[in-house]
């Protein structure tokens, strides 16, 4: 099951790229120009989304270093215990939500200091792995169209991800526990 | 926005303060400010690639076949945008690159998916309600196999990775249902404001 999906994740982009090349020259469509002219747009909008950019990641940057999430992290501890929720991972179930490259360095935190077969491993794998980083990609979605108003976009995104956290524990207790 | 803004920089400058980091939050205004131009600037390469890409997908009629063929599960999540809308071709393409765990391609036909729900969009500083639905797919993250947590994993000895992948695969189609599912009540609940009505609060 697993060499099928990554024998599937390898293919994915090179089938892509044979499918739309090969149907655009039989279509007789000028692959060399349209390629170009649609490439032109992408160094617009990257240079667009840096206000939105700096604007989301100085404010999680500033969050991080400010020891604001292990304030969190503690409040919440005594909650999480009742559900074996692992200490360690308290932080990870909020970095989850504000940043990618954070969560991943959170993540090999744990997977580094504690034994790597251990429940709190395994749950913090599926908790990261299951998840996308709302803050990111609100900013950057947004931001490309210059959209301010974003009404109830990230509450559904963070609630999702709390759903998201939920589950990951019921399914990792019920698993692994 | 405001409110998300003004509170992320207030709650660290303030708990900053009470922890006695104030100093590495002043740094990280720095830090933070290069990490996104960087972020940026590495997108520019293969968004444009992409693009270019997609681009020829379009002349060459396969995002319109893409479109019709996904015409019955669009409808229902998508309603409120035309079903011959290039945007729905380039959410299919958004989605199937996440699900493969292509990050890099699917942003750039995320962003084109977002500039094709902007040209329905009525108000154009406002989310539409078509909008949010993706963006709420789009946090939720589905993806069929977490490659850099299975790197992660191997690389510190763990002994059988893929055994997390069942249950990651689980809960990520919990939550990516869990969003369409809020998505579609909140826009029941918080209708989009009468664009008259704040006519006076645009630009």
């Amino acid at each position: 099951m697993t060499n099928i999906l990554n024998l599937i994740s390898l293919w994915a982009l090179p089938v892509l790229l044979l499918t739309i090349l090969t149907v655009g020259i039989v279509k007789k469509v000028p692959l060399y120009e349209e390629f170009t002219d649609g490439a032109k747009d992408g160094f617009k909008i990257a240079v667009n989304i840096i206000p939105y950019l700096v604007a989301i990641m100085v404010g999680i940057s500033m969050l991080r270093a400010s020891g604001a999430i292990d304030n969190l992290a503690v409040a919440f501890a005594p909650v999480l215990e009742f559900f074996k929720v692992p200490a360690d991972i308290i932080p990870l179930m909020i970095v989850r939500s504000l940043s990618g490259s954070g969560a991943l360095g959170v993540f090999s935190d744990i997977a580094n200091s504690l034994d790597p077969n251990s429940y709190a491993v395994k749950l913090a794998a599926v908790m990261v792995g299951s998840s996308e980083t709302t803050f990111y990609v609100l900013a950057v979605y947004f931001g490309s169209v210059k959209i301010s108003k974003i009404r109830y976009a990230l509450a559904v995104g963070l609630l999702a991800d709390l759903i998201g956290i939920i589950s990951a524990v019921f399914v990792c207790n019920w698993l692994f526990g | 926005m405001n409110w998300i803004f003004y509170l992320l920089i207030v709650i660290s400058i303030i708990c900053g303060a009470i922890n006695g980091k104030l100093q590495d939050v002043v740094n990280a205004i720095m830090s933070g400010a290069e990490l996104s131009v960087k972020v940026a600037f590495s997108l520019i390469g293969i968004m444009a690639f992409w693009l270019g890409i997609m681009r020829i997908a379009e002349k060459s009629g396969i995002i319109d076949w893409i479109s019709k063929t996904l015409k019955p599960v669009t409808k229902i999540l998508f309603n409120e945008i035309p079903h011959d809308s290039p945007a729905i071709g380039d959410i299919a393409m958004n989605f199937s690159a996440n699900a493969f765990g292509l990050s890099n391609a699917a942003t750039p036909f995320g962003l084109k998916a977002m500039e094709e729900l902007q040209k329905e969009n009525k108000d154009k500083s406002t989310a539409s309600n078509a909008m949010c639905m993706f963006l709420g797919m789009n946090t939720a993250g589905f993806q069929l196999i977490p490659t850099t947590v299975l790197a992660v994993l191997v690389s510190v000895g763990y002994q059988n990775p893929t055994e997390i992948i069942a249950p990651t695969l689980l809960v990520t189609t919990i939550a990516f249902l869990s969003a369409i599912i809020l998505s579609k009540l909140f826009s029941k609940i918080f209708p989009p404001q009468d664009v008259k009505a704040k006519g006076g609060e645009n630009d």
